[in-house]
């Protein structure tokens, strides 16, 4: 994520709050979160038996709730939380629920500017989507693996199209569960289908199936492709062309597919996690080149450092710059253009990268502190607890929200100050 | 005649799964399937147990189904691969339907996958492992009974094997924290608290029929003062009845759930429910599919953790468990991790009334459910049971009042023997005695 330029960027450390500090008595308080922009810090608190409210920068809210759970911010740094109240769920917007409620509400996500907030839910036991409150027209026997388009304009999940008995194995191998964009199944249904994907402008969408218990194959927007392979993953969409890339297992190896046809050769133990640059021309993916050692494949060219474990994938928009997390025996470290960083850690988060793509920064822990590492140099505070960098829009500068002896902070450093 | 009428009884079930499975097969179909796995998904090992078996049978008195049945040879291991592995490779695609039904009952419904006549062979042949792959080709031809297939096909849709919707599993979480509040008013069970040191992972029949299970981890947990959580979306269950059926793919697929969860929430380990099957999925057998040698995220199973904090005087005894008490050593945690001693040692902390069942630890009889077979369903609850009297033997042998199964196979299988052998014994978990006797600084008085 990318700070907005309305924040206050100027360098220097403010306090925000102290983090156990709640203007009414509280029985007990959970963990507290800060907003992107880091001026205020929220928690939940419970004020006696099945009462609970949200302290934001220690000022309790009016309203107050049976229950609360998920609080977060939206990325435009609306607080959101599910709660609820005489058995009926629903999401509040800076304490504020949304008007209709649900029998249940679950997965809160965003658009990408956080301008639209969208949730599954579950309303007489039928199943769907509400995006700022609107549910689905029409709701299902079941939905589940909920996605929202980068917009948020759009919304799908994969849903129950046929309703079976149980242990019906016949029924369900003849296909039960198709994907429903906002709210409209496609014309056909598939033995498994999972985790839609949105292309970027969010008009198309692809998603993993199973055809038969044996083959598995890509769906975009409701028409498989024609290949068919003994597994796949996720797929996702060429920023430029629209072509559909996906790993597939072929022969016992993973490759990689674009449209069906084998674009990578099967030769990995295992590839997931691929990712484009903006123009399309880069393609990367966390791969296992051999048997238990993982590393990053870009075009098809795995790096020369590998490791037991990788993750978190992250890219600059230029495709120039790609970076990743790299585990071996406990120790977590960041690997950048096949570099890795000097410092091992007991857990690292996802890569920030700056706009430009010049800087990576990430929030690690080590022996139970918090630090900030930048580019492969730590920032010479610790805390004890802390949430991800966050770049200005130029990108010389890291947004630092942490807490230090219990109270909270926003730290403004330049990229010079690591 | 009684008897006699419910053997024709039996004999007319026929299972869907199996029966549709060898209506849609031709000869070339089998060819093929065949020369999948043993050409292709299966090497050296396999060839080298073909090879070396020198059909002394030896391995025989490995088995609880062998004991069971007064030696019938076709319950011993070896008796087993000879009606399933040689007949496949010596028939091919010749063999018949009636005979590639007997493969799969044998395959999924006689062999529990315990391992426990592999220390038998003095060559090592590890008949758990010939039945697997035998399996995977059941699965390939698509003759796998019914109702373990459609547990297979919960974990696909749901990644859970018990149909449990999201929103069922999380108002089972929030309903049972609120429930233990009664009792411990701070208890929290945190929902995808990011960072914390463990995450707690159940399988699906806890939410779906044993929500008191969840509720006494989340005591012993909050009492230790654990820093922990549970995923509130998918990945929270552990459980891998995918493994059984023969379906690779899909348990690489919920293995990957499952650790991606963990991962996602930067937790430093996942701490496993008391299930034996699925410790073995996770520490054993889908991490290695998906191309981990060892796994990205630690796992830890329940005795082990319960043991670390005894270790750490976290849990502390308050009252010992005064009922004769003996322990049953699961499988997949004790021949397959060695929890054993582990387990001896909770079981000496907490309960004064002590009774080993013989034979024990690595050479303990299985329950018998293992291996998916109790996962098979209704039909094949009688072959399970006759298959398994030597365990009541064991059992009623120690005089115990209660048996603890740290394993939620273990614990279905043994009930089934202990009410059709008349055993008169209770089952317990570990997490429900300790429950019953840990000190509970933070509980309400009464
Ligand atoms: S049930 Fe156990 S002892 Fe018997 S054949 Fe199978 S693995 Fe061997
Ligand atoms: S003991 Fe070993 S060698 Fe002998 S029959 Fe059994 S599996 Fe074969």
């Amino acid at each position: 994520m990318i700070g907005q330029s309305s924040w206050d960027w100027q360098p220097g450390k403010r306090r925000i709050q102290e983090a156990a500090a709640c203007s009414s008595d509280v029985v007990w308080m959970e963990e507290p979160v800060a907003s992107p922009d880091g001026e205020r810090l929220a928690v939940v608190v419970n004020l006696e038996d099945a009462v609970f409210g949200l302290c934001v920068n220690g000022e309790l809210l009016e309203e107050t709730f049976e229950k609360i759970w998920g609080l977060g911010f939206s990325p435009d740094g609306r607080m959101t939380a599910i709660v609820s109240r005489e058995m009926e769920w629903t999401v509040a917007v800076e304490g504020v629920p949304w008007e209709t409620t649900f029998g249940f509400v679950w997965n809160l996500s965003f658009s990408r500017s956080g301008d639209r907030i969208g949730a599954a839910v579950q309303q007489e036991m039928s199943y769907g989507v509400a995006v700022d409150g609107v549910p689905w027209p029409e709701l299902f026997d079941n939905a589940s693996n909920f996605a929202l388009s980068a917009d948020g304009l759009h919304s799908a999940a994969v849903v129950q199209t046929v309703s079976m008995g149980a242990a019906d194995i016949e029924a369900f191998q003849k296909g039960c569960y198709s994907i429903a964009v906002d709210a409209k199944a496609w014309d056909r249904s598939f033995v498994n289908v999972w985790s839609p994907v949105f292309d970027p402008e969010g008009s198309r969408v692809a998603a993993q199936s199973r055809q038969s218990l044996y083959d598995y194959t890509v769906v975009v927007d409701g028409t498989p492709w024609d290949q068919t392979f003994a597994s796949v993953w996720e797929p996702a969409f060429h920023p430029k062309s629209g072509a559909v890339v996906a790993p597939v297992r072929s022969g016992g190896k993973w490759g990689m597919a674009e449209n069906g046809t084998l674009v990578w050769p099967a030769r990995y133990s295992q590839l997931w996690h691929q990712a484009f640059d903006e123009s399309g021309a880069t393609l990367a993916a966390i791969a296992a080149p051999s048997y238990g050692r993982f590393t990053v494949a870009v075009n098809d060219r795995p790096w020369e450092n590998s490791f037991s474990v990788m993750t978190d994938l992250a890219m600059s928009p230029d495709g120039r710059h790609i970076g990743a997390l790299g585990k071996e025996e406990d120790d977590w470290t960041v690997i950048v253009d096949d570099r890795p960083w000097p410092g091992r850690y007991d857990m690292i988060y996802p890569i920030s990268v700056s706009p430009d793509g010049g800087h990576a920064a990430v929030r690690a822990e080590r022996n139970g502190r918090f630090l900030i590492v930048l580019d492969g140099k730590e920032y010479g505070e610790t805390f004890e607890r802390a949430w991800d960098p966050i770049f200005n829009p130029e990108g010389d500068k890291v947004l630092i929200r942490g807490i230090q002896e219990g109270t909270c902070f926003r730290i403004v450093a330049g990229v010079e100050d690591f | 005649m009684e008897a006699t009428a419910e053997k024709a009884e039996e004999k007319k079930y026929v299972d869907a799964g199996i029966q549709k499975g060898l209506d849609a097969l031709t000869p070339e179909k089998v060819e093929k399937a065949i020369n999948r796995v043993f050409r292709a998904e299966t090497g050296a090992r396999l060839k080298a147990y073909e090879e070396i078996c020198v059909r002394c049978g030896l391995c025989a008195d490995g088995c609880h189904y062998y004991l069971s049945h007064e030696g019938d040879p076709a319950y011993a291991p070896v008796g087993k691969v000879k009606q399933t592995l040689w007949k496949l490779l010596k028939k091919r695609g010749r063999i018949t339907p009636e005979e590639l039904e007997r493969v799969a009952l044998v395959a999924y419904t006689e062999c529990n996958l315990c391992r426990r006549c592999a220390m038998y062979c003095p060559l090592g042949i590890d008949t758990a492992y010939i039945i697997t792959v035998v399996r995977r080709l059941c699965h390939l031809l698509g003759i796998t009974p019914r109702y373990i297939q459609d547990t297979a096909h919960s974990h696909s849709v749901t990644m859970n094997q018990m149909w449990v919707k999201e929103d069922e599993w999380i108002d089972s979480l929030l309903w049972q924290e609120e429930e233990a509040r009664e009792e411990i008013p701070t208890l929290r069970i945190p929902l995808d608290k990011e960072g914390a040191d463990i995450m707690y992972s159940v399988i699906a029949p806890e939410p779906k029929f044993q929500p008191q299970l969840i509720y006494y981890a989340a005591v012993i947990l909050n009492e230790c003062g654990m820093d922990w959580t549970m995923p509130s979306m998918p990945g929270w269950d552990n459980s891998d009845m995918a493994m059984f059926t023969g379906d690779v793919e899909l348990m690489g697929r919920l293995k990957r759930s499952h650790f991606e969860r963990a991962q996602k929430l930067r937790v430093k380990r996942v701490v496993m429910g008391e299930c034996g099957h699925a410790f073995r999925a996770v520490y054993d057998v889908g991490n290695r599919w998906l191309g981990w040698r060892d796994f990205p995220v630690e796992v830890v199973h329940a005795i082990d953790f319960y043991w670390q904090m005894l270790q750490e005087g976290r849990l502390k005894v308050k009252k010992k468990f005064e009922r004769p008490v003996t322990l049953h050593d699961p499988c997949n945690i004790v021949r397959g991790r060695g929890l054993h001693e582990k387990a001896r040692d909770l079981v000496r902390a907490f309960c004064s009334n002590f009774t080993e069942m013989h034979p024990n630890r690595e050479h303990n009889y299985c329950c018998c459910a293992g291996g998916g077979v109790i996962n098979c369903g209704p039909p094949y609850k009688k072959v399970r049971v006759e298959g398994n009297s030597i365990k009541a033997d064991q059992l009623k042998a120690t005089g115990a009042e209660v048996v603890i199964a740290p394993c939620h196979n273990c614990h279905s299988g043994l009930k089934d023997i202990i009410e059709a052998y008349d055993v008169g014994m209770e089952l317990s978990f570990f997490s429900e005695i300790i429950y019953e006797c840990m000190e509970k600084p933070n509980a309400v008085e009464g």
